[in-house]
């Protein structure tokens, strides 16, 4: 792993707080860290480059746009399999995460999708698609009850 | 509520993938809109206060800032379901944390620099009252991030 500098971090540091709403939000952010406009646009530009940036941009509440069924469904998948199977989930537009991880001691589910969609039974229909597209039947279906957290990550802030 | 009319829908589908990295990124994406700087940041100041922003910034990929994931489950007695919620909001590496539908009621995500600091803070949400169970589920491959709803 190359190591970012102290320089880097402030700048990222100044990157994951809310983007201003203003004519020149990165002349704002510039100031914060005390180099130019020009020098910060440069740094993001490599930052993006080098894609320790994965976007500039927004996320919606989803609730807010209409989404209401929403599931993190964990999937059995073989091994030999999870390439392949992965790649077809995450084709699907109402698939918005797909991560494979390394399933525990009594749960043995190695891929994970978050699914989202307008009610339950879209949900459960889509569902449906991935499995029988992917030919994976074991999964389970964990509709989210509660929020109670969502923020981005702040990084470089750890009192270590 | 708030209707989104079809310019919202035009602006937020823009917003969601790129905002421009130049001087002025509210003009540039006036322009391929059709309107001026000033109508966009109006709207959008206007779409954020009657909330349909979560956020608005820079997405980073955690793996290459050094940062690894987690995915915890837990199996939370009811009762203290709330107190363990509230203490595992508290810190900062856990950014998503979601009350769900199965023994295992509580699943938070935990972003760290080293594997040591992760174990030390699952060490003591694992000390917490009312917990029972723990499942670890740490992130390999991440074929797919992308958190946009198209907006028709």
């Amino acid at each position: 792993m190359e190591i970012l500098s102290e320089h880097d971090k402030e700048i990222i540091k100044a990157l994951q707080e809310d983007f201003p709403l203003c004519e020149e939000p990165y002349k704002i952010l510039a100031q914060r860290v005390g180099i130019s406009e020009e020098e910060f646009l440069q740094r993001v530009r490599k930052l993006v480059a080098e894609k320790k940036i994965r976007k500039m941009g927004a996320v919606l509440r989803h609730r807010e746009v209409g989404f209401n069924a929403n599931a993190l469904c964990a999937w059995q998948v073989a091994p030999d399999k999870l390439d392949a199977t992965a790649q077809i989930m995450s084709n699907h537009a109402a698939v918005s995460h797909c991560y494979d991880r390394t399933p525990a001691p009594n749960w043995n589910y190695n891929l994970y999708t978050m699914i989202h969609a307008k009610t339950r039974d879209e949900c459960e229909k889509f569902i449906d698609e991935l499995s029988s597209l992917t030919g994976v039947t074991n999964y389970k279906i964990l509709y989210t009850k509660k929020e109670w957290k969502k923020t981005g990550m702040k990084y470089f802030c750890e009192s270590l | 509520m708030t209707r989104l009319s079809t310019f919202d829908k035009a602006l937020l589908n823009i917003l969601q993938g790129d905002i421009p990295i130049c001087s002025h990124p509210f003009a540039e994406m006036a322009r391929r809109l059709g309107t001026d700087e000033s109508t966009v940041l109006a709207r959008l100041r206007e779409l954020k206060s009657a909330g349909f922003l979560r956020r608005i910034g820079t997405f980073f990929d955690s793996n290459r800032l050094g940062y690894h994931g987690t995915l915890v489950a837990l199996k939370v007695a009811p009762a203290e379901l709330c107190a363990v919620a509230e203490a595992v909001n508290r810190y900062p590496g856990a950014t998503h944390n979601y009350e769900r539908e199965c023994i295992y009621n509580l699943w938070f995500t935990l972003l760290t620099p080293s594997p040591e600091y992760e174990s030390k803070i699952l060490t003591e949400i694992r000390s917490l009252r009312g917990v029972e169970d723990m499942l670890k589920l740490k992130a390999n491959k991440k074929y797919k991030i992308n958190v946009q709803f198209k907006l028709q």
